[in-house]
């Protein structure tokens, strides 16, 4: 892969190269890894079609940045193998790092170095053959001119998120690893970095990308839902709502706090979400289910509709079973 | 009354919580705790201000039973420790100008044949005075000290009693003491050359013991670490620009001891350069290893400190290498500035060539290499 350093001229032969490998962007086995006794990442296996927006759930502490940094090389697997890119994560590190564009949770940029030195500092450390035209190419591209002398420090946090991303996308990786690159942005920077993730992906550009909010989970073509180090659930947002076997009924009526803890002590209820003035109740037997919904016939304030899961309801669910399972 | 009590609960909360911090940093609590304890005992039992038994060369051109007398005498004032015995004049100059020994005490040839002839000849003792206090009270002692000995041994005893007017008789020999290369006793000359050593040592190693440090704790490193780049280059990148301004700075200071301290540059310029070019890269290089064994910037900061107090204090900079004792000489021979200080005093003052000063050569290059070895070892490629 260092052609890539020496030969400016050979970028495009080597992309094309690369974009014809193997059908998977990523496809690990097995991988875990612990911080001395404590296990965060178990036994962990994935795959993500080259061009997909692969999306990446799960609580805080699950193991998703854990995950993240193992696929880029920067953790070392205890148990397992794989290959980023057609390349094996435990040997062929730097090569992978080449090609691997990875957004870190926390703005890590030089807050000390101005919009244009970052970026130009970044394609020279991956070789790109005019780094000078390459960082005014991309600081046109994020609508940065005329702040491209600010320090990145002094930048908002959305502005520094575009940053970020547009760095990460600067040396043309086959492969963005994006973590959490939405927390604490308002909703309009999020719709449009959502909507730049996709051009990006049209191009052919495999996104793996981490995040808390179900309405971004909904953008990607599949998700992993990872709790515990644990992945629990993968595939498109349909097959994963429709792999939890969730019944769900939505019930309305006064008091929906007290009510919500009132459902929650009926057997045959196994998930309770208070949203708004109603309730999402769920369960996975259906006749268990409908029997506690017909226990609360007597009480004519409250209003029962049956319902369809939502992602969030699937993965409280998940989440509260793992829970029973791990600890 | 109540205002004071809420600012006393204000004050007890902050207290408080600084002690939890202070518990919680483990290097800094153990170096709270140990480091002052370690370094009381390793200076207070080093550090000695009229230094005994200092390195001294003979070149004995006369062996006979007198001059062993003489020799033992010397021994015996315990200021001097004969260590080597060069065989000729430019041997012993090496000797000198090198740092090896500071005293090289002459027998002219037929020395004894002229004491018996009562011609009162001369022991020709030359003194390295670059550093005035190891060797003034040295000087002092020998004239004395020794002519009174050999004196009772081999006349008083044998030919001559108490009081038979023979003590105030002229003496059997005499020491022609030959202060080289700061005759004056000039403290500057000695401490300027080495505060160019001392400025260095702090500057060089506070800039790269942060570079790393700085990196991890602004998150930073995790973007480097996960871009195309190998340790080696991360290293070589952050040392480089340091080693122009060390040379920058090492031409301010030694201009200045130049036009404002008269201190003199006996020997090669280009010498000097290519040397202190060493010195900058070893503490450079150790200040690295620093960055990459402290966990955060206070730390790399008190470890920088830590190393900084037995540079100045057993590296010959303040107190005298030869007076110390020789576990405290071992200990100063891994410091890069004690290598320095015998290449920068050498040549400034004693002209001293590459010849004189390889063996500092050799131990700042070891000592260069065995930091960035530690360094790239230590410098971690991954998050793990």
């Amino acid at each position: 892969m260092s052609g890539r350093e020496v030969d400016g001229g050979d970028l495009a032969a080597q992309d094309s190269a690369l974009a014809t490998g193997p059908d998977y962007a990523i496809d690990v086995q097995g991988l875990s890894k612990s911080f001395g006794t404590n296990q965060v990442v178990h036994n962990l296996s994935m795959r993500v079609r080259r061009g997909q927006i692969y999306g990446f759930l799960g609580p805080n502490g699950s193991g998703k940045t854990t995950t993240i940094r193992m696929l880029c090389g920067l953790l070392t697997p205890d148990e397992g193998h794989g290959t980023c890119l057609g390349m094996d994560i435990l040997t062929q590190g730097r090569a992978i790092r080449r090609h691997v564009g990875y957004m870190t949770q926390k703005f890590s940029l030089y807050a000390d170095l101005s919009v244009r030195e970052n970026l130009e500092f970044i394609a020279r450390i991956y070789g790109v053959p005019d780094a000078e035209a390459a960082a005014a190419e991309a600081i046109v591209a994020l609508g940065l001119e005329g702040r491209e002398r600010q320090l990145a420090g002094d930048l908002s946090g959305g502005w520094k998120q575009r940053l970020a991303l547009g760095a990460c996308i600067l040396p043309k990786p086959q492969l963005l690893l994006l973590d959490e690159p939405t927390a604490g942005v308002d909703p309009k920077a999020r719709r449009e970095f959502w909507a730049q993730i996709h051009d990006l992906a049209a191009e052919g550009v495999t996104v793996l990308v981490s995040t808390h909010y179900m309405d971004e989970a909904e953008r990607c073509h599949e998700i992993a839902y990872i709790a515990y180090g644990e992945l629990l659930a993968q595939g498109t947002v349909d097959e994963v709502v429709a792999g939890s076997a969730l019944h769900m009924w939505r019930v309305t009526g006064p008091d929906p706090a007290a009510l919500a803890r009132e459902l929650m002590e009926v057997p045959g209820i196994e998930l309770v979400a208070p949203f708004g003035t109603s309730v999402h109740v769920g369960g996975r037997d259906r006749a268990a289910l409908e029997r506690a919904v017909a226990s609360f016939a007597a009480r004519e304030e409250l209003v029962w509709r049956p319902d369809s899961p939502s992602l969030e309801d699937v993965f409280i669910d998940l989440i509260n079973r793992s829970r029973d399972n791990f600890r | 009354m109540i205002g004071v009590a809420g600012s006393l609960r204000r004050i007890g909360a902050m207290i408080r919580k600084e002690f939890i911090q202070l518990m919680r940093d483990r290097v800094s609590f153990a170096a709270m705790v140990s480091i002052p304890l370690l370094q009381l005992i390793l200076f207070g039992y080093a550090i000695n201000t009229t230094p005994r038994h200092l390195p001294t060369a003979v070149l004995a051109y006369d062996q006979s039973s007198l001059t062993r007398s003489i020799l033992a005498a010397i021994e015996n004032t315990k200021y001097f420790s004969i260590t080597h015995h060069p065989v000729n004049e430019a041997e012993a100059e090496h000797l000198l100008r090198s740092g090896q020994v500071l005293f090289v005490v002459e027998i002219p040839a037929g020395f004894e044949r002229a004491v018996r002839r009562g011609e009162s000849p001369s022991l020709l003792v030359s003194a390295d005075a670059t550093d005035p206090v190891a060797s003034t009270s040295a000087l002092a002692a020998l004239g004395r000290l020794v002519e009174t000995s050999v004196r009772r041994e081999r006349f008083n005893l044998e030919d001559a009693p108490e009081g038979s007017g023979l003590e105030k008789a002229p003496p059997p020999f005499e020491f022609r003491t030959h202060p080289r290369y700061n005759p004056a006793a000039v403290t500057q000359l000695n401490i300027v050359p080495g505060l160019l050593g001392t400025i260095l040592t702090m500057t060089m190693l506070i800039f790269t013991a942060l570079s790393v440090t700085r990196e991890i704790e602004r998150g930073t490193m995790e973007t480097l670490l996960a871009m195309p780049i190998r340790p080696v280059e991360i290293m070589v990148g952050k040392i480089a620009p340091y080693v122009m301004v060390g040379a920058m700075q090492a031409a301010m200071i030694l201009g200045a001891a130049v036009l404002l301290f008269d201190v003199p540059v006996v020997g090669n310029l280009a010498l000097l350069t290519v040397l202190t070019g060493l010195f900058i890269l070893t503490n450079l290089s150790i200040g690295y290893t620093f960055s990459t064994l402290a966990q955060n910037q206070l730390q790399a900061v008190q470890m920088t400190f830590m190393y900084f107090l037995p540079n100045i204090l057993l590296s010959g900079f303040m107190f005298p290498f030869a007076g110390m004792p020789t576990w405290a000489q071992w200990i100063a021979e891994t410091l890069p500035l004690t290598h320095y200080l015998r290449m920068v005093r050498g040549i400034l003052l004693k002209g001293a060539t590459s010849a004189d000063l390889v063996q500092n050569i050799l131990g700042l290059s070891v000592i260069m290499l065995v930091a960035m070895f530690i360094a790239v070892k230590r410098f971690r490629q991954t998050l793990d």
